[in-house]
């Protein structure tokens, strides 16, 4: 994922709305979606 | 205080109606809650280590999204265009989340272990140096005070924008009403706050894309405006560098050393608090960012123009302009200033945490008990936000661009905290010569990048890069260097200090 580095000159719109490039770096943000006992002498 | 803003309010003053209500609502929410905590020290410095995973969630990425993240964003996609999504907040998604898993847990961990409350009392135990703490402390209250500044000036330029109260005014009322509730309950109170303030922001911010997008024609018309009007906006060739694409990445390892942020990993009550934080985080990002993003690209689009030729008043603007709803504007104006009280709350309260106990206690030793300590935080506090309020009141010309800067000087010290957390050979030597260098990297290019145009009277346009990279690519370079070599030229730490912060139970398995 760290793929962000993605379409640069791609001014192409989808859903009517949503330019392509955002659209993109929003995927990425979906698709980026003992040391306690050490912590407790 | 509430009734002056009215008084002061040359426009409709029914958004100041709805403001008014939302700061009482949200006072008498935190006091109350704040009051049911018990009053000692470790309460009120790092809340018993008792924050569950719903709270650490909420106060981390509340205290993260500053003015910057609602103003700012607005203002740079209305510059940059989208391509500012890719460069500032997907990147952070990732980057946030593992510096969260990689060095937020191990701190969390080493903080409970041997009862730290600050940052620096980390680093004086790890490195075993007085002076790193003393070098430390000028370093982290310096480039936290700007960051201060960035919400107060930004809380008085939308309150302005939209309802036309003097900043000064707004600057007293967001003052006031934080340390009302932080002087009680202390970082508790920041963290739940906090969790009211973000899911406030987060469903404002979802309103004002909804309405907007319907004022200018709905999603579509409200693009096809940027594709008629500003299509360069619609992606990042001509906008934004490839090289600065990528060297943008390395700012959001800032918040591996923001020390309110260690404050709220100190809170969690176990190591696996943080799963909720790591996981969510991205997503969180993604919902606030993206609607702003497109509001700055739409405003573009529409020709808007920026008053002032100041982008970052864009988002005040747009409300303004294509709203004409006073309950709507005063629902907009409180969720943009959620999102910077919840910065703020944090910040106040790690400073007067910092004042009182890496510097007065460590130099008087147990001379203060608990209940002394605690009221010397809070008078800390009252001290830091008069200093700070009276500084909001001569704001430097370029506020805004004093964000990236304040990013930059606490990614130069990431270094610092991976080497301190997983580097045994990491010596006091080369810490304290890692913080000597970022320091001086970052006030050399600061000088040149900012504060000497500014004082020489020139507008800053253009992003400041060297060689095509962000200045932080330089920080982070010869703060990593010297903290290197200087570690292999000097004596390695004591087995007893190695012993003590790293054994088997610190490290990651799977």
């Amino acid at each position: 994922l760290a793929l962000h580095y993605d379409n640069w000159g791609d001014r192409s719109v989808v859903f009517g709305f949503l330019p392509i490039g955002l659209l993109f770096q929003a995927l990425i943000s979906i698709g980026a979606a003992h040391i306690e006992e050490w912590a407790d002498e | 205080m509430i009734a002056a803003l009215l008084q002061a309010a040359p426009k409709s003053p029914v958004p100041l109606y709805v403001v008014g209500v939302y700061l009482l609502l949200l006072l008498g929410f935190s006091i109350l809650n704040s009051r049911r905590a018990r009053g000692s020290a470790g309460e009120y410095f790092v809340a018993s280590r008792s924050i569950g995973p719903f709270l650490l969630l909420m106060s981390v990425f509340g205290t993260t999204m500053t003015a910057f993240a609602l103003v700012g964003s607005t203002g740079k996609a209305y510059d940059s265009g989208i391509g500012v999504y890719g460069l500032m907040a997907s990147a952070s998604g990732i980057i946030h989340s593992l510096v969260f898993f990689l060095v937020g847990i191990r701190l969390w961990a080493i903080g409970k272990r041997f009862n730290y409350v600050t940052q620096i009392q980390f680093f004086r135990g790890r490195f075993q140096s007085d002076l790193l703490g003393y070098l430390l402390f000028p370093v982290l209250v310096g480039l936290v005070i700007p960051y201060l500044l960035i919400g107060i000036v930004g809380a008085g330029a939308v309150v302005k924008g939209i309802a036309g109260v003097p900043t000064w005014l707004t600057g007293l009322v967001v003052c006031g009403v934080v340390l009302s509730y932080i002087l009680t309950g202390g970082v508790r109170a920041a963290a739940l706050a906090n969790a009211v303030q973000t899911i406030v922001f987060m469903l404002v911010g979802i309103l004002a894309f909804t309405l907007i997008s319907g004022s200018l024609g709905g999603l579509e018309q409200a693009t096809q405006n940027v594709v008629d009007n500003t299509p360069q906006l619609l992606a990042r060739e001509g906008e934004i560098g490839h090289l600065q694409f990528l060297s943008y990445c390395f700012v959001p390892l800032s918040v591996g050393m923001f020390p309110h942020l260690f404050q709220h990993w100190l809170t969690a009550r176990s190591a696996k608090t943080f799963r909720t934080t790591v996981i969510a985080h991205p997503i969180f990002i993604m919902i606030v960012w993206v609607p702003c993003v497109l509001i700055g690209v739409w405003a573009a689009g529409a020709g808007v123009e920026a008053p002032g030729g100041n982008s970052n008043a864009v988002l005040a603007k747009m409300v303004g302009m294509q709203l004409k709803n006073p309950w709507v504007s005063g629902l907009l104006m409180a969720g943009i200033l959620a999102a910077i009280m919840s910065s703020l709350d944090s910040q106040f309260v790690c400073l007067g945490t910092i004042f009182t106990h890496d510097i007065v206690v460590h130099v008087t030793g147990d001379r203060f008990d608990e209940a002394q300590r605690v009221t010397l935080g809070r008078v800390f506090i009252v001290a830091i936000v008069a200093v700070t309020y009276v500084l909001s009141l001569f704001p430097p010309p370029n506020v805004f661009d004093l964000a990236v800067w304040c990013f930059s000087g606490f990614a130069s010290l990431f270094p610092l905290v991976v080497a301190a957390v997983y580097w045994r050979r990491a010596t006091a030597a080369g810490a304290i010569a890692s913080v000597l260098v970022a320091g001086g990297t970052w006030a050399a290019l600061f000088y040149d990048g900012l504060l000497g145009p500014t004082l020489a009277g020139e507008k800053i346009g253009e992003d400041y890069l060297i060689g095509g990279m962000m200045p932080v690519t330089v920080m982070i370079a010869a703060s990593t260097a010297a903290l290197v070599v200087v570690s292999l030229l000097t004596r390695p730490p004591s087995g007893a200090t190695v012993d003590r912060f790293f054994d088997e139970g610190s490290t990651n398995e799977g």
